[in-house]
């Protein structure tokens, strides 16, 4: 392990003004596969959290037969702690817009969507002017791509992309079973390209100044920067784009109070990363994912009642079909409140650490399946805590 | 492209079709991967979980049910991580589960309570959750209670009610721990569309969703001195009972059901099969009364097509979804209810008995029957015509509860009067019979020939598929049909609600050109109905479906306008077919009602 240590570094690719019209216009001129190609040689992979690569998702998409296909932009965003896309969507939609339409043109997609999260109702009016004109433009441009919006209503389920398709159709959101993946059977079971926000504006940035910029930031597993939602016990909480694959020591050293006991990486859903752990913990692909959500916590909380309050919030987010998850996740919720209150023995923490694991590999999709990250994370890390 | 897949189950090779899932393919293998929310008659859900399996080279366990085999796929059923989790997700099902089995309908019945039992559960590995979730009991539907404490949320009974049926009274409600099966804003399912066809019940893998039961109620009358208990039997329940009582599907055991009921203490024991015939001669005349006033009379106001109205689920459903339609119905009761009106009229004055002193049970392959009993049109007899109706299940249980040691009991026949049923109305209980049986006695009666099918046997209304279109061309009339000289008459048979409702769709938009249209609410008509044993899919009811067409060749009489008591009750009682005392007794009206 003799990786030289990535220091800290501000990077301003997302929010810089970028001329989206001029990209698209070289970028429509330019052949569909060298403009895969550069997305794929940039190691793009997704900014939501789950980290798929970027280009591999658009070319299995662009392979499919299908006549019908689509590309749906992803901002129900619903992680705890993550505020990103709001402010993307606020300062820089064209370079969003620019992104659906870069993808569209290259899978052969004549629809996209963006699908908003509820709470951001607020937004589609000032979204809606940039819309208008985009696709104007690009109906102007002789391309055969139209966006739409589409509302979410609040339910953190329907960010996971096929109970979002599920919710689009106009179903109850919930999601579906894998095999087939979006890439072959998504919205309306046609081929569909499914991005978060941030990497669609990525994918406008990389049409822009080509894949080496993108390339060269980063490590090897994380390249690129990436935009964070910083929050908690802050001085200086609010959004920045860093360059990716630095330890949580140096994000430490920036964002701290000098009192940070512990950093949950990626939301309820991600990671609880003890001071100890600071130095060896990168935060990136290799060591701790994060769709942006980066949550300080000083020495006076209770990590006790942090994990009861995600834990509070699985029980009551999840879709409740499948068994794991749903009774999982209240079994972890009332477990810890019986070990606290001394109705259960301390040994049954065990029994709720094996669950979570169950519920890691047994889930029917992503939600149940990271239930565990945080419980396990937290309990092993901060058991004291759990019982005393 | 290459159409079978290898893959490795267990450390056995096999070869399946492509696009089979992995539990089709262990299935082959002769291993049985547990499962609670896959029914062969549903589509594939994926949500118990309880089928997972491990595939080497995954992270996560991949449930059998929805998972398609693919090229090389190494499997693992029963591996000690597939066990490990297997166990907890049955552990967690039982904690969320008021597993008060001895309290439970469906003890000795229950998906839950085998799969427990296989398991080897003892001390609850989880906190009791059931205390804490506020559960509701619906008990406000004369046909169906629906217990959520007693749910696992496995959704078959949402996708039964969608898919099979078209309904969707049932949906999910709700998410994370509050996420339940609900009906339209939480009502009681007696205030919403559902049609009380029980579907649900035969799919339900635990104690959620039972028949009411009126079981207590019946042996009170049939324990009490004072009162003269009829009963009456469907063509369905004769075919399926054995299944409840150690038989394999499809064995008939008409003859020892009748002679357990005489055990049980029923004074009278006697057979839906007399009104089911008798429902032929009335409807019979209907249609053809209707069609000579749209071919002779031109008279713009007769509504055709006429759709029969023997199953309760299905009128309820028109009243809801077709209000509109209501006039195509035929103005028929169901048998059951005939026979109830008859029950306490004619039988009353033939016997000498004082109706009121009546008890009219029937045993039905329904629960939609139980509701139709208490719809206030059916008290014609001047009192309630049926007054309880119980499923084949429950005399089942009745059997068990006396002792009778079913197999080992003789043969005996029905009683008298209405005691006696033609070969016609015994396939009222699979789809297309009563079509058949209308068709046999109606181009009889307009051209004085048998219908032109060897043996009787109407085959294009028979089988499971979902509609079926049959047509005949009526030549060389009697005399006073003549009007019906070379007339094609049209007809559509459909089973299940949503081909009801596709029938339905046709008849709305002028397509079809169809004159009668035979539906039956259940999948595959009567015989699988939703008070008939459990479990069900398609191989039991094709089963069920044989069963009835041998009950039909074996009877000596198998047209209904030649069954001697018919012709009895018509010279003695009603005087003539659509006379004053059948419409007072026979016929009823419908209601609109909303459609949520």
């Amino acid at each position: 392990m003799n990786i030289p240590e990535k220091q800290l570094k501000r990077v301003d690719l997302i929010f810089a003004e970028t001329e989206v019209y001029e990209t698209l216009e070289i970028a429509f001129k330019r052949d569909k596969q060298e403009v895969l190609n550069e997305i794929l040689e940039s190691g793009l992979r997704g900014r939501g959290g789950a980290g798929f690569p970027t280009g591999l998702k658009w070319k299995f998409t662009a392979e499919q037969p299908s006549e019908e296909k689509y590309v749906i932009c992803n901002a129900d965003e619903g992680e705890p702690g993550t505020f990103k896309d709001r402010e993307i969507l606020t300062r820089v939609p064209l370079k969003v817009l620019g992104g659906m339409a870069i993808c569209g043109h290259i899978i052969g997609a004549k629809e996209g969507y963006l699908y908003l999260r509820g709470e951001y109702r607020y937004l589609v009016a000032h979204l809606d002017t940039y819309l208008n004109s985009f696709n104007d433009w690009l109906k102007k441009h002789g391309i055969d791509f139209t966006i739409y919006i589409r509302m979410g209503s609040g339910a953190y389920i329907c960010g996971e992309e096929s109970a979002l398709f599920e919710s689009m159709e106009g179903k109850r959101g919930e999601p579906r079973n894998k095999p087939p993946y979006p890439t072959v059977a998504g919205f309306r079971n046609k081929p569909t390209v499914i991005n978060n926000v941030e990497t669609l504006v990525y994918a406008t940035v990389i049409c822009k100044y080509g894949a080496s910029l993108f390339k060269n930031l980063g490590t090897f597993d994380s390249r690129g920067s990436k935009v964070f939602s910083v929050s908690g016990d802050t001085p200086v909480a609010g959004i920045y784009e860093l360059d990716f694959g630095m330890t949580v020591e140096r994000f430490v050293e920036e964002f701290g109070d000098g009192d940070t006991k512990a950093v949950q990486v990626g939301g309820a859903s991600g990671f609880c990363v003890p001071r100890k752990k600071f130095k060896e913990t990168i935060i990136g692909f290799e060591g701790v994912p994060t769709g942006g959500s980066m949550k300080l916590f000083n020495s006076s909380r209770s990590m006790y009642n942090v994990l009861h309050n995600y834990l509070d919030f699985f029980h009551e987010e999840s879709c409740g079909q499948c068994t794991p998850c749903r009774i999982g996740c209240q079994q972890l919720l009332h477990g810890i409140e019986a070990v606290k209150k001394g109705e259960k023995s301390t040994a049954y923490l065990i029994t709720l650490l094996k669950l979570a694991e169950t519920m890691k590999i047994a889930s029917k999709c992503g939600l149940g399946q990271s239930v565990g990250n945080s419980f396990k994370s937290i309990v092993e890390n901060f058991k004291e805590e759990m019982i005393y | 492209m290459k159409n079978t897949i290898n893959l490795k189950i267990d450390g056995i090779t096999v070869t399946v079709d492509k696009g089979e899932t992995i539990l089709a393919a262990a299935k082959r293998l002769g291993i049985k991967i547990p499962t609670l929310c896959y029914h062969e008659d549903l589509c594939v859900a994926g949500n118990c979980r309880v089928c997972i399996v491990e595939q080497t080279g995954m992270r996560t366990l991949p449930a059998s049910c929805a998972t398609p085999a693919t090229e090389g796929m190494e499997i693992f059923t029963n591996s000690l991580k597939v066990r490990n989790a297997r166990k907890h997700i049955v552990e967690l099902l039982l904690s969320e589960h008021n597993a008060d089995c001895t309290k439970c309908y469906k003890n000795g019945n229950c998906e839950l309570q085998n799969l427990a039992s296989e398991t080897l559960v003892n001390e609850p590995m989880f906190l009791d959750l059931v205390p804490g979730n506020k559960y509701t009991i619906d008990k406000y539907n004369p046909a169906i209670i629906k217990d959520d404490s007693r749910c696992i949320r496995c959704q078959r009974c949402v996708r039964t009610c969608e898919e099979l049926q078209g309904v969707s009274a049932l949906s999910v409600a709700y998410k994370g721990s509050k996420m339940k099966v609900s009906a339209f804003l939480e009502h009681s399912l007696n205030e919403v569309v559902c049609t009380n066809c029980g579907q649900c019940i035969n799919r339900c893998p635990t104690g959620a969703l039972v028949e009411r039961n009126y079981v207590d109620q019946v042996w009170d009358e049939l324990l009490n001195p004072n009162v003269h208990v009829v009963v009456q039997t469907a063509p369905a329940v004769r075919i399926a009972l054995g299944e409840e009582l150690g038989y394999a599907p499809g064995q008939r055991v008409t003859g020892k059901m009748v002679t357990a009921l005489k055990r049980l203490g029923f004074n009278s024991v006697l057979d839906t099969d007399f009104t089911a015939d008798l429902t032929i001669i009335e409807e019979g005349h209907e249609l053809l009364n209707r069609l000579k006033r749209a071919l002779v009379d031109k008279d713009p106001t007769v509504s055709l097509p006429m759709a029969t109205s023997c199953s309760p689920g299905w009128i309820k459903f028109i009243e809801h979804t077709y209000p509109e339609y209501l006039n195509n119905l035929s103005t028929c009761k169901s048998p059951q209810q005939m026979f109830g009106a008859l029950a306490k009229t004619y039988y009353a004055q033939k016997r000498g008995i004082d109706p009121k002193n009546i008890i009219s049970v029937s045993i039905m392959p329904c629960t939609a029957k139980k509701f139709e009993a208490n719809r206030p049109e059916m008290r014609d007899s001047g009192y309630k015509d049926v007054d309880y109706v119980l499923t084949t299940r429950e005399l089942a249980r009745m059997i068990k509860q006396a002792g009778l040691d079913f197999q080992h009991l003789e043969d005996s026949k029905y009683d008298s009067i209405m005691g006696e049923g033609t070969g016609a109305a015994v396939i009222f209980g699979a789809t297309g019979g009563v079509m058949e049986a209308a068709l046999r006695t109606a181009y009889e009666v307009v051209t004085g020939r048998e219908v032109p099918f060897e043996k009787l046997r109407i085959m294009p209304v028979r089988g499971m598929e979902g509609v079926k279109e049959a047509s005949v061309l009526i030549e060389n009339t009697l005399p006073e049909w003549s009007f019906l000289n070379g007339v094609e008459l049209k007809t559509v048979v459909a089973h299940g609600l949503t081909n009801a409702d596709a029938v339905m769709r046709k008849v709305k938009n002028g397509e079809g050109g169809w004159h009668f249209i035979e539906i039956m609410a259940c999948p595959g008509g009567c015989l699988g109905g939703g008070g008939q044993p459990i479990p069900t899919n398609k191989e039991i009811r094709k089963k069920r479906a044989e069963a009835i067409y041998a009950e039909d060749e074996g009877l000596p009489i198998r047209k209904s306008h030649e069954n001697p008591e018919i012709a009895m009750i018509y010279s003695e009682f009603l005087e003539k077919p659509l006379g004053h005392k059948s419409h007072d007794l026979l016929h009823t009206t419908y209601k609109p009602r909303l459609r949520y």
